[in-house]
């Protein structure tokens, strides 16, 4: 396979669909599938015939991104981008015939119509998305036509490993996962370490609650993500890759294995990809319900086929990882990020963003606002466009109260400060973490301190119970905000906590201790007149 | 030379086992595979018993404890027979924030079960999951593997006994 093939693979799938004019694309992610797509497809299906609509055909494609309209059906020339669509929205099976009729004759059809105009659609910059909802997640030769797999052939054919790693590094991508660790600084320790066995890892464990961006990218566009790992591999010198995902995601599963049985079949996972010497195999590995498993270490174990427990680092995965090899460990956004660098330059992505923190970020917005599903804006939009303008703001006419980024290793961020830009580094100054994109709305109907008990619970039930202040602290800061909560607690109480918070964040093992306490913290750092309120003598 | 060490035989003339034993196969008997083996156990039979445990252990050459070590360390991995149908309540950060509390307080109120437990008629099983990815249609519930999302109390106890009743 080289540049020729792809390009007569391309050719013939166009010819395949050159009759085609319009698509009628509806979104089967697992959101929409659960609000009902299937049977919206099978309608549609059945009643597209050839003859009555010439030109016209129905498509499965991935999210579009507004998950609380759905099912969403898109009408639109073909392969052409979202905001030149059509798009209906709730659309049940009996809308079919008036969505064929609508797509037949080009005049939109007003009762289910979704405008593109609106800010959720037009404010977004779509690149790790750009095919999200436009192709088929199950057909290969649908994202070889959109321009897919090119990257990679011209990476392995016309770049060395360390010019891949320079465009990468050029980029300022930083890892998508939630720490923020510079990509390219990553890949080229790897690529440094001397060793003939190494790994590269793609996590896709996503195990934050409230986060749905790399379900929703390994659901839409799967070969991105595998096209991102082998341009990984060949650069740190990797001929083996595990995809870790989590069993509670059967669809993207599905998905994925159908995407990597396809790239076998056409060579570009396997032995001397586009003819030269890269060897390249991709397996899956299921998770089985655990968030520790996020955490690279853990993950690393699991992957070996063990309990998912941390282990202290040094050494980094990056000198001794799986089954002790140098290991390079990527989130599937950050991998769903290289294509476009390679295909546009490193400086192009540069050029997005903000001074630290390039290129875009996929959000999964959710909780109590309007427009809930994944939007892709710039790095640096500020907080209040997200949460207003694209999320069309608090439903039911309630206040907002505060919004929670990152997680259970997150914080909230209250109204003062939605003016913030949104970047690794403003972020952290208001006592949060990026994380991995997860951001739940809350409004005054919330009550801060047992938003943060809720937190504590999970922290608690998830601790892999290997290190002390990690088990017993998290069930004791657990035991006091539940008093808290009740009212039977008393000021020394909340001194405890605090002083709880400090030991568990500086003396766990991993990431999942030391950001536990960060609900708390930041909780405590808005919001303590709520915790003031519960304790006994302001009871009494 | 290595000997090639005798697999042990299938625990019973269950088809499933042939499944499973399929599954190992497929990945060489390697030990990694652990995690693997057992999803096929629990996708063939609902849950892992310690015949299970004891065919998947000698067959990979693994020590029993490192097996059962494993198979509670995971959430997914259920030691007991589930119910003829199962629910799964969403308790992720935005189904709580929209309700997820009152739909298991509901379940407990009309099925006397908690999640964790199967109704004694073994009937339905009720669970709780981190999140399962649907935050956009919260409180999501998931019922026999389908996903449903934005129910309240009624409609879920509602659907449950229908799916019951059929």
């Amino acid at each position: 396979m080289n540049v020729d093939d792809l390009e007569e693979l391309a050719d013939k799938h166009r010819e395949e669909y050159a009759a085609v004019k319009t698509e009628i694309r509806v979104c089967t992610a697992a959101s929409c599938q659960s609000s009902g797509a299937l049977p919206v497809l099978e309608a549609l299906t059945t009643g597209c015939d050839a003859s009555d609509h010439a030109g016209c055909c129905v498509k499965q494609v991935g999210c579009m991104g507004l998950c609380s309209a759905g099912p969403l059906v898109a009408i639109a020339a073909k392969d052409a981008p979202l905001d030149q669509a059509q798009i209906y929205r709730d659309v049940a099976a009996t809308d079919a015939p008036e969505i064929l009729t609508s797509a037949k004759t080009g005049t939109p059809m007003e009762r289910l119509h979704c405008p593109t105009e609106m800010p959720f659609f037009a404010r977004q910059q779509r690149i790790v998305l750009e095919n999200s909802g436009i192709v088929d997640p199950n057909s290969f030769k649908g994202y070889v036509a959109l321009g897919g797999y090119h990257a990679m052939v011209h990476a392995l054919t016309e770049m060395t490993p360390a010019e891949v790693i320079a465009e990468v590094t050029t980029s300022g991508l930083r890892g998508r996962g939630g720490g923020g660790y510079p990509t390219g600084l990553k890949w080229s320790t790897v690529a440094k370490m001397p060793a003939t066995q190494k790994y590269v890892i793609c996590n896709a464990d996503e195990g934050d609650p409230g986060a749905f961006m790399d379900r929703a990218i390994l659901e839409s566009d799967p070969h991105r993500v595998l096209e991102g790992m082998a341009m990984a591999a060949y650069a740190i010198g990797a001929n083996k890759g595990f995809v870790y995902i989590r069993a509670e995601y059967p669809l993207a599963v599905e998905r994925l294995k159908t995407a990597i049985r396809k790239a076998k079949r056409a060579g570009f996972i396997g032995h001397h990809i586009c003819e030269t010497e890269f060897n390249f195999d991709i397996e899956i590995r299921l998770g089985a319900g655990a968030f520790v498993c996020g955490e690279e270490t853990a993950l690393m174990a699991s992957i070996e086929g063990g309990r998912g427990q941390p282990r202290p680092r040094p050494p980094y995965p990056a000198e001794s990882g799986l089954w002790g090899h140098p290991t390079l460990i990527n989130n599937v956004e950050t991998y769903a990020n290289i294509a476009p660098i390679v295909r546009e330059g490193g400086d192009w992505f540069a050029g997005i963003g903000t001074e630290r923190s390039k290129g875009t970020k996929v959000f999964a917005l959710a909780g109590a606002i309007c427009n809930t599903g994944l939007i892709e804006v710039p790095m640096g939009t500020p907080l209040r466009d997200i949460i207003e303008a694209i999320g069309g703001g608090i439903p039911g006419g309630k206040a907002f109260k505060a919004v929670q980024t990152g997680g259970p290793s997150g914080g909230c961020i209250p109204e003062a400060h939605l003016d913030i830009p949104v970047d690794y580094d403003s972020l952290k100054t208001l006592g949060t973490i990026m994380g991995s994109g997860g951001m739940i709305v809350m409004d005054e109907t919330s009550s801060m301190v047992e938003v943060a008990r809720f937190f504590m619970e999970f922290c608690m039930s998830e601790s892999c119970g290997k290190c002390i202040p990690c088990r017993a602290g998290t069930a004791q800061m657990h035991g006091l905000l539940d008093r808290i909560v009740k009212g039977e607690a008393g000021r020394q109480d909340l001194a405890l906590l605090e002083e709880l918070c400090e030991v568990v964040q500086a003396t766990s093992l991993c990431g999942l201790g030391q950001t536990a306490p960060n609900p708390v913290l930041s909780t405590l750092r808005y919001f303590r007149a709520e915790y003031e309120q519960r304790l006994l003598e302001q009871a009494a | 030379m290595t000997m090639q060490r005798a697999r042990p035989s299938l625990p019973s003339d269950d088809k499933r086992w042939k499944i499973v034993n399929a599954t190992m196969r497929r990945t060489g008997y390697a030990e990694h595979a652990l995690i693997e083996a057992l999803h096929s156990v629990q996708d063939a039979f609902g849950f892992l018993d310690e015949d299970a445990m004891i065919f998947v252990a000698d067959s990979l050459d693994l020590p029993l404890s490192k097996v059962f070590g494993v198979a509670t360390f995971y959430h997914l991995f259920m030691l007991k027979p589930q119910g003829r149908h199962s629910c799964v309540v969403c308790t992720g950060t935005a189904c709580y924030i929209q309700g997820a509390g009152a739909l298991i307080e509901g379940l407990e109120q009309r099925f006397g079960v908690n999640p964790g437990e199967t109704t004694e008629d073994g009937a339905l099983s009720v669970m709780t999951a981190r999140c399962v990815g649907a935050c956009g249609l919260a409180p999501a519930v998931v019922i026999d593997r389908q996903v449903s999302g934005k129910l309240d109390s009624n409609a879920l106890n509602a659907k449950l006994e229908q799916e019951i009743a059929q």
